[in-house]
């Protein structure tokens, strides 16, 4: 049954209106033609591609629901014995989706339960299956759960190191001749199917090599289909296009694109195959595996970088472009509006609004059913508030370019001809102060992702039940005083992060490039 | 000049004003004294009685805005909205929720934090401004484009990242430095090392390739060709030319935050232990001690219009084409 959370309803807007957008810039010369520059840039496209990765995760994460409960027998089975359940929920990771929506919605639970869950439905798999009608879990999960209920099951007890076959801290084992001794047992899943875990170094080897092998057999696919594509719209031959393109003859750098396509695509497929025997970034202090926090982070760093300049948008062009255009009165009152505002340090307000939401949520929370949807909520208004202490500078941008654009000739005879206003901004002013829009959209995103970190940090950015990098790293920074260090966590989130922040840096400076013209008359 | 001065303090109160009811509606009107009071004690489940009595001690047991049962003028001062935001004008703080003084924990913790904040500018400053005339100089070869996306990539490295390694790599591998905490008169000054360091290392991304543009900007000018034509060499153009012109934007930009320098840094201080106002905040914010950030907010706001002022009379000062009006 799916959910819609705010924030999903927000982002298939945000994703809507960008395709509208970009079909109204396809249409405008004086926009596409910055984008056909940013598109022959080969930093440009590398970043972008290493993006899409990251929004279709993104985009998984966002499409939400209950999944699915089998009705539950009066009676277990008494012949299901407790080794066959774990057989079913084993980490088989090729079980059909139907069966992971099941086993997902029971990890949350306790193990019992979940066992009992199982139980039953061997028991009406065997008898007669779906009787009577569906019921659904009051849990909510999202599609990427679901491809990843691999990784999201398999909880150790606390913390393991990557690719480790032992639990990081020692414990009391009981040997089998009745003693008892102190030392590292192994993982309940992290190269549990190793008889000897001096092994392990070949398994790595020949898993890793197989995922490889897997990522470069579809990247050679998608590169086939590449070419053929390109050499059906050029009317050349396969060959020809081909050479073409490893020369890097062609317009926009397809080359570029192939090399960091054939990265992104082997590193997945090998992390793929090795995180589903291991936990390859180790697991955290109650054994949740770093490498599922980190994709699901994901979500979280692009609703914040992305909902926020969403959100401000509205405000900061309507009241840019009219203290700009109007003056007078109308500009005192905006200036005054966006200096005030301005002027409280953004941390405080922030600090400041979410410290009342939190008073707010303690005393009504009864209003919000589950801790997802609290959450999200609250997810939603860290956007808001971010976007009203960082709108002020995009409505100070816009003011001055429309004072400028104000005494220009074509508006002024607009004006003298009777134009209204309302259709001068439309027609006129607005057209020509997009490229700031979206120069200041695209360089702030990366600001925004890393704002996130810092908030979480000193506990007043996103809740602390969600999965984001800035959650992550509070979370791990009092482990570094372990010794020996806990150090895949911290480490964990920040590559992610640095990898996101840099494409966007990246994408930012070409694009800035590409649509501020006074850099492009100045090169 | 005091004339123009003095203008723009008086334009500076309708802004106080704002920023203060702003805080207000967020600390009082959106929530009620009430709800604080139970956020504070911690249970869904108190008495009315202990929500009266910890209101009566913290001094929000009085009507928002117009106090009906007192006599005359008391009417207005005798109310939250006086006691609260109003003295915060005469910058009388008052006393935290935790019953100190506001005031006095300010004006001791201000101290640490300008320690801090100073030299992370200063050092800051000198190596963004160092570099980025090496990339000038340098400029459209291969020391250009390295250098580039190294700012780069230290400008996506989170500011956690530079904290978090700093301490580990120079306090506890090399054991140069003490990790944290802070200590009076001279002895400060080992426990100053690895914050300003930290500190400078997270903002030289940035600050290099803004004061980057600077320069290049500068150097495609008129006056710079004809020093050239001149005969003059490229270091003497640089420095004696470009670096002048390109100092104005640079010099102004720093004057706008010297008194937010102040505030301190929020999370080096709380990460590293030393008792300035970041710390203070932070701590404020963990321990949700409303008063204390209200009056953070308020400082904060009088710094950052302060700041702003400054940079108005310093661009005159810098550049004599630009006129008070």
């Amino acid at each position: 049954m799916p959910v819609i959370l705010i924030t999903d309803a927000l982002i298939f807007l945000l994703i809507a209106v960008g395709i509208v957008f970009g079909l109204y810039a396809a249409r405008h010369e004086h926009l596409r033609g910055p984008w056909r520059q940013v598109g022959r840039s080969p930093v440009a496209v590398a970043a972008l591609v290493v993006m899409l990765f990251y929004v279709g995760i993104g985009v998984l994460d966002s499409l939400h629901f209950h999944p699915r409960i089998e009705p539950l027998a009066e009676v277990g089975s008494p012949a299901a014995t407790v080794n066959e359940a774990d057989a079913v929920t084993g980490p088989d990771g090729k079980t059909t989706p139907d069966e992971q929506g099941t086993d997902a919605s029971g990890s949350q639970r306790s193990a019992e339960q979940a066992q009992e869950i199982t139980q039953a439905k061997d028991t009406i798999s065997a008898a007669e299956p779906g009787a009577s009608a569906p019921t659904y879990s009051t849990q909510i999960i999202s599609v990427l759960d679901l491809l990843l209920s691999g990784l999201r099951e398999r909880q150790e007890k606390t913390f393991s190191a990557p690719f480790a076959t032992h639990l990081f801290v020692k414990e009391a084992i009981e040997q089998p001749d009745g003693s008892v001794v102190r030392a590292y047992p192994r993982l309940e899943h992290g190269g549990a199917h190793l008889e000897d875990p001096s092994q392990r170094s070949f398994d790595l080897l020949f898993r890793g090599l197989f995922g490889a092998i897997k990522g470069l057999m579809v990247w050679t696919a998608i590169m086939a289909g590449l070419i053929a594509l390109l050499g059906w719209r050029r009317r050349q031959s396969f060959n020809d296009t081909a050479t073409a393109l490893w020369r890097g003859e062609t317009a926009v750098p397809w080359r570029v694109v192939l090399i960091t396509l054939a990265i992104m695509l082997v590193l997945s497929f090998t992390a793929a195959e090795l995180g589903a025997k291991y936990h390859i970034l180790g697991t955290d202090k109650v054994g949740e595996d770093v490498f599922y926090q980190s994709l699901k982070s994901i979500r979280t760093g692009l609703v914040i970088g992305t909902l926020t300049t969403l959100v401000m948008l509205p405000a900061a062009i309507l009241l840019g472009i009219m203290a700009g255009y109007l003056g007078g009165r109308t500009d005192d009152v905006i200036q005054y509006l966006y200096t005030t505002l301005n002027s409280i340090p953004g941390v405080l307000l922030i600090a400041a609004a979410i410290l009342m939401l939190q008073v707010y949520m303690t005393n009504n929370a009864d209003q919000f059913e589950s801790l997802v949807e609290r959450a999200d909520l609250r997810l939603l208004f860290l956007c808001i508030i971010l976007g009203v202490t960082s709108w002020t500078g995009l409505c100070r941008l816009l003011r001055g370019e429309s004072l400028k654009l104000r005494e220009v000739d074509y508006v002024q005879a607009a004006r003298a001809l009777g134009v209204r206003h309302s259709t001068v901004i439309a027609r006129h002013i607005l057209p020509n102060v997009l490229h700031i829009v979206m120069i200041t959209v695209v360089l702030d995103f990366s600001g925004l992702v890393l704002a996130e970190a810092v908030l979480s940090y000193v506990n007043i950015g996103v809740d602390p039940t969600m999965n984001s990098w800035g959650n992550m790293i509070n979370s791990a920074r009092l482990e570094l005083a372990r010794d020996p260090i806990v150090w895949w966590s911290l480490a964990a989130a920040f590559l992610f992060m640095f990898t996101l922040v840099l494409a966007a840096n990246l994408l930012a400076d070409v694009v800035r490039d590409a649509f501020d013209p006074r850099l492009r008359s100045a090169s | 000049m005091t004339a123009y001065i003095l203008r723009r303090l008086l334009y500076a109160i309708p802004i106080l004003i704002g920023v203060n009811l702003i805080t207000f509606t967020l600390f009082f009107v959106v929530n009620s004294p009430d709800d604080m009071a139970r956020m504070q004690l911690g249970d869904k489940r108190v008495t009315q009685e202990a929500i009266d009595t910890w209101k009566a001690e913290h001094g929000y047991d009085r009507p928002l805005l117009y106090n009906a049962d007192a006599p005359r003028l008391q009417r207005l001062t005798d109310t939250i909205f006086f006691e609260k935001s109003l003295k915060l004008f005469a910058f009388d703080f008052g006393r935290s929720d935790s019953g100190r003084d506001i005031g006095y924990d300010i004006r001791q913790r201000m101290w640490p934090s300008l320690a801090i904040a100073l030299p992370t500018l200063l050092v800051g400053l000198a190596i963004a401004i160092s570099y980025a005339l090496m990339i000038v100089f340098f400029r459209a070869t291969y020391i250009d484009f390295g250098s580039v996306v190294l700012l780069v990539a230290m400008m996506s490295i989170s500011g956690l990242f530079y904290i978090i390694g700093g301490q580990f790599l120079i306090g506890k591998l090399f054991h140069l430095v003490p990790i944290s905490g802070y200590d009076t008169g001279l002895e400060a000054l080992k426990f100053l090392i690895l914050p300003v360091v930290v500190g400078v290392a997270a903002g030289i991304g940035s600050s290099t390739r803004l004061y980057r543009t600077f320069f290049l900007e500068e150097i495609n000018r008129d006056y710079v060709r004809t020093a050239r034509a001149k005969g003059l060499r490229e270091r003497v153009v640089l420095f004696r030319h470009v670096l002048r012109n390109a100092l104005i934007p640079i010099l102004t930009g720093v004057v706008a935050v010297l008194p937010l320098l102040f505030m301190g840094a929020l999370i080096i201080e709380s990460f590293f232990g030393v008792p300035g106002l970041g710390s203070y905040t932070i701590d404020a914010i963990n321990r949700q001690d409303f008063s204390i950030v209200r009056a953070m907010v308020f400082l904060g706001s009088v710094l950052y219009i302060l700041g702003l002022i400054l940079t108005d009379i310093s661009y005159t000062l810098v550049d004599p084409r630009v006129r008070l009006s």
